[in-house]
């Protein structure tokens, strides 16, 4: 049944674009929802009927796909954010023509991310990521202007780089693995006593996937593709595309395919430091809140791969779970970006202030998030952080859990700055007139914000059912 | 070294000039016959080095109808003026002519690394390749179309908008 996860969305992309399409384009955003919305429920409350075996289905495609711990944690957030993205999108979309090509372009993201998750196999796992990145070009550059163009150009010509080192990997992985499947290469790996070639292997592709994920020093193309997208598509990114494309690539392999190495190891927590400074002390200088959100997601996903690197079981658990919470909170300060931009036509936060009494959902909500990330108890951020500084620390890490802890008082700052510049103070007399978002823009706030506070609250009692199952990704 | 190796070699050695010539070329209908030609030299070698099939799809899509899609886009643009194009060339020379210091380098330093290639892989059939492809690989075939309907629909939401605007 796993393979309905792609073959639904491909279904409804080929069924809307029949040429009946006129008649068809107004259910185009209904079944989009309600897509999402069945990723979501099928994941919550039925994710063994994914596991079970369909014959009518394997005789039609046999795609071979498999769903654990992680995967489920993923497509759960694929399913939230591609939900948020597409309320998100129904005010900020102007025209039928381009609502009803967003809507086919964001089910084509959805195919990618869920067969990149899904797949077994290497060179399955770069096409589904190529899939994914296609659709990313063509969201960032939506709106066709000289930023949108810039910020989609610059995400082709890097993510031309990964895919030239992911490629030349798979190649020396097939050569001497004789497959791409990742138990042959796993098994292949452990055999070869990491001699060069294998070592060149890894890295091409680890570093393939650090382009993908936005970590420092690959995250050139970040912050322009963030800022320069319209507002549903930053939700989109920022909440998931570099999270599967990057991180969880990074994460399954690391964890169940490339052998456990040091060198490897160090590399990652290396990375994932330099990426919470650079990415933390980046945001502080920032005036366009897209822009500080950009860096603010340099410097969080640089928490996960910190966490990875250090390799223990609750260090895996802690990334996942933070994996988890960023895609939930980060997703929430998007939207709240894009609430902003609705009302007041900008995200440059010098022309903000006051806007707490105007629009308090979104004000409410985006301390809710800004606290969260910042890792303030009880939200669900602070629990990932702390558990992520905990591994770091049993492990014997001082110094990049020092780091993790410090990065985490300037994440505080910078969103303090944030919610000074734009809630807090005397509220102008150019945006006096201003009043809250639309229900599209409040209701997913509103959801995503619960989500986080009720993740944080309720962690006792999540402890056994969601966080613990985690280590079984190892 | 063999006359074979040293055919392959020069074979190479074309291959990268071609490639050089292709990034640094300065009008965009000479790089895209660059391009083809790149292509061409890598389809010789692939026959030579016993992959026929791979050197068919080479030859076919990315020396033909890759080259064939890029020329019916030029067609479509404006000639450079003659002051235009120096200006274009001199632009090109500054920004990338350490593009061919760094080839040589790499090549040296290529040449002083000695790889464990020791891996002797036996030429596939063409029912083998037919059988991967069909019946072993459906996700990437899967993926392979979607691809193809990303690409449809990054040209009506990026080319198709702009005919209707303009």
């Amino acid at each position: 049944m796993l393979s309905l996860l792609i073959l639904v969305p491909l279904a409804a992309l080929i069924l809307l674009n029949l040429p009946l399409k006129e008649a068809l384009r107004k259910w185009a955003f209904p079944l989009a929802l309600a897509i999402a919305l069945a990723q979501v429920g099928t994941v919550l409350f039925a994710p063994s009927s994914l596991r079970s075996a369909s014959p009518f289905l394997e005789q039609l495609v046999s795609l071979t796909l498999q769903a654990g711990n992680l995967s489920l944690v993923l497509l759960l957030c694929i399913g939230i954010v591609m939900f948020t993205a597409l309320l998100v999108a129904k005010p900020m979309i102007q025209g039928p023509r381009p609502w009803f090509n967003f809507i086919n372009v964001l089910l084509i993201s959805l195919i990618g991310m869920n067969g990149a998750v899904l797949v077994t196999d290497l060179f399955s796992l770069y096409v589904f990521l190529e899939v994914t990145s296609v659709a990313s070009f063509v969201l960032i550059a939506f709106n066709r202007d000289r930023d949108a163009l810039e910020g989609a150009f610059k995400y082709i010509v890097l993510s031309a780089v990964a895919t030239v080192l992911m490629l030349t990997a798979v190649a020396l992985l097939m050569l001497m693995a004789g497959g791409t499947g990742f138990e042959t290469i796993r098994l292949t790996l452990a055999g070869t006593n990491a001699n060069l070639l294998a070592k060149i292997a890894v890295g091409g592709f680890v570093c393939g996937l650090f382009i993908k994920g936005g970590l420092v020093p690959f995250h050139g193309w970040l912050p322009g593709a963030y800022s320069a997208a319209p507002a549903p598509v930053s939700v989109l990114l920022a909440g998931i595309v570099t999270k599967v494309s990057g991180i969880y690539a990074l994460v399954r392999l690391a964890t169940s395919v490339f052998p456990p190495s040091g060198p490897l190891n160090h590399v990652l927590m290396l990375v994932g430091a330099v990426s919470i400074v650079v990415g933390a002390l980046a945001a502080l200088g920032q005036s366009d809140m897209k822009r500080m959100l950009a860096y603010s997601s340099i410097s969080q996903v640089g928490y996960i791969v910190l966490a990875l690197g250090c390799g223990t079981e609750l260090a895996v658990a802690g990334a996942v779970f933070h994996l988890f919470n960023h895609a939930i909170f980060k997703s929430l300060l998007f939207v709240n970006s894009a609430a902003l931009e609705q009302r007041l036509g900008t995200t440059d936060m010098n022309r903000m202030g006051g806007l707490g009494s105007r629009m308090p959902w979104t004000g409410v909500t985006s301390t809710v998030a800004a606290l969260s990330t910042s890792g303030v108890p009880p939200f669900a951020g602070f629990w990932s952080k702390l558990i992520i500084i905990i591994a770091l620390w049993k492990a014997q890490d001082y110094a990049y859990a020092w780091i993790a802890v410090l990065m985490s008082v300037v994440t505080l700052a910078y969103f303090l700055v944030l919610q000074r510049k734009v809630f807090f103070g005397k509220v102008s007399r150019e945006l006096a007139e201003v009043h809250e978002a639309s229900f599209a823009l409040v209701f997913p706030a509103v959801v995503l914000a619960a989500i986080t506070s009720g993740v944080g609250v309720l962690l006792p009692w999540m402890l056994d059912s969601f966080l613990l199952p985690l280590k079984t990704i190892l | 070294m063999t006359t074979d190796m040293r055919i392959n070699a020069a074979l190479l050695v074309a291959l990268v000039l071609a490639a050089l010539g292709t990034v640094m070329s300065a009008r965009l209908l000479r790089a895209v016959i660059g391009l083809a030609v790149t292509s061409a030299i890598l389809t010789v070698l692939m026959f030579r080095l016993d992959s026929p099939i791979a050197a068919v799809f080479e030859l076919s899509v990315c020396a033909g109808l890759i080259p064939a899609i890029l020329i019916s886009a030029i067609s479509l643009t404006q000639r450079l003026t003659p002051e235009a194009l120096t200006d274009r060339k001199r632009e090109k020379l500054k920004r990338y002519w350490p593009l061919p210091v760094i080839v040589v380098l790499a090549a040296v330093a290529l040449l002083q690394v000695h790889l464990p290639l020791g891996f002797a892989l036996p030429p596939a059939s063409q029912d083998q390749v037919r059988n991967v492809l069909w019946n072993q690989r459906h996700e990437d075939l899967l993926g392979q179309v979607v691809v193809l309907l990303g690409g449809a629909f990054a040209v009506v939401v990026l080319l198709k908008g702009s005919r209707h605007e303009r």
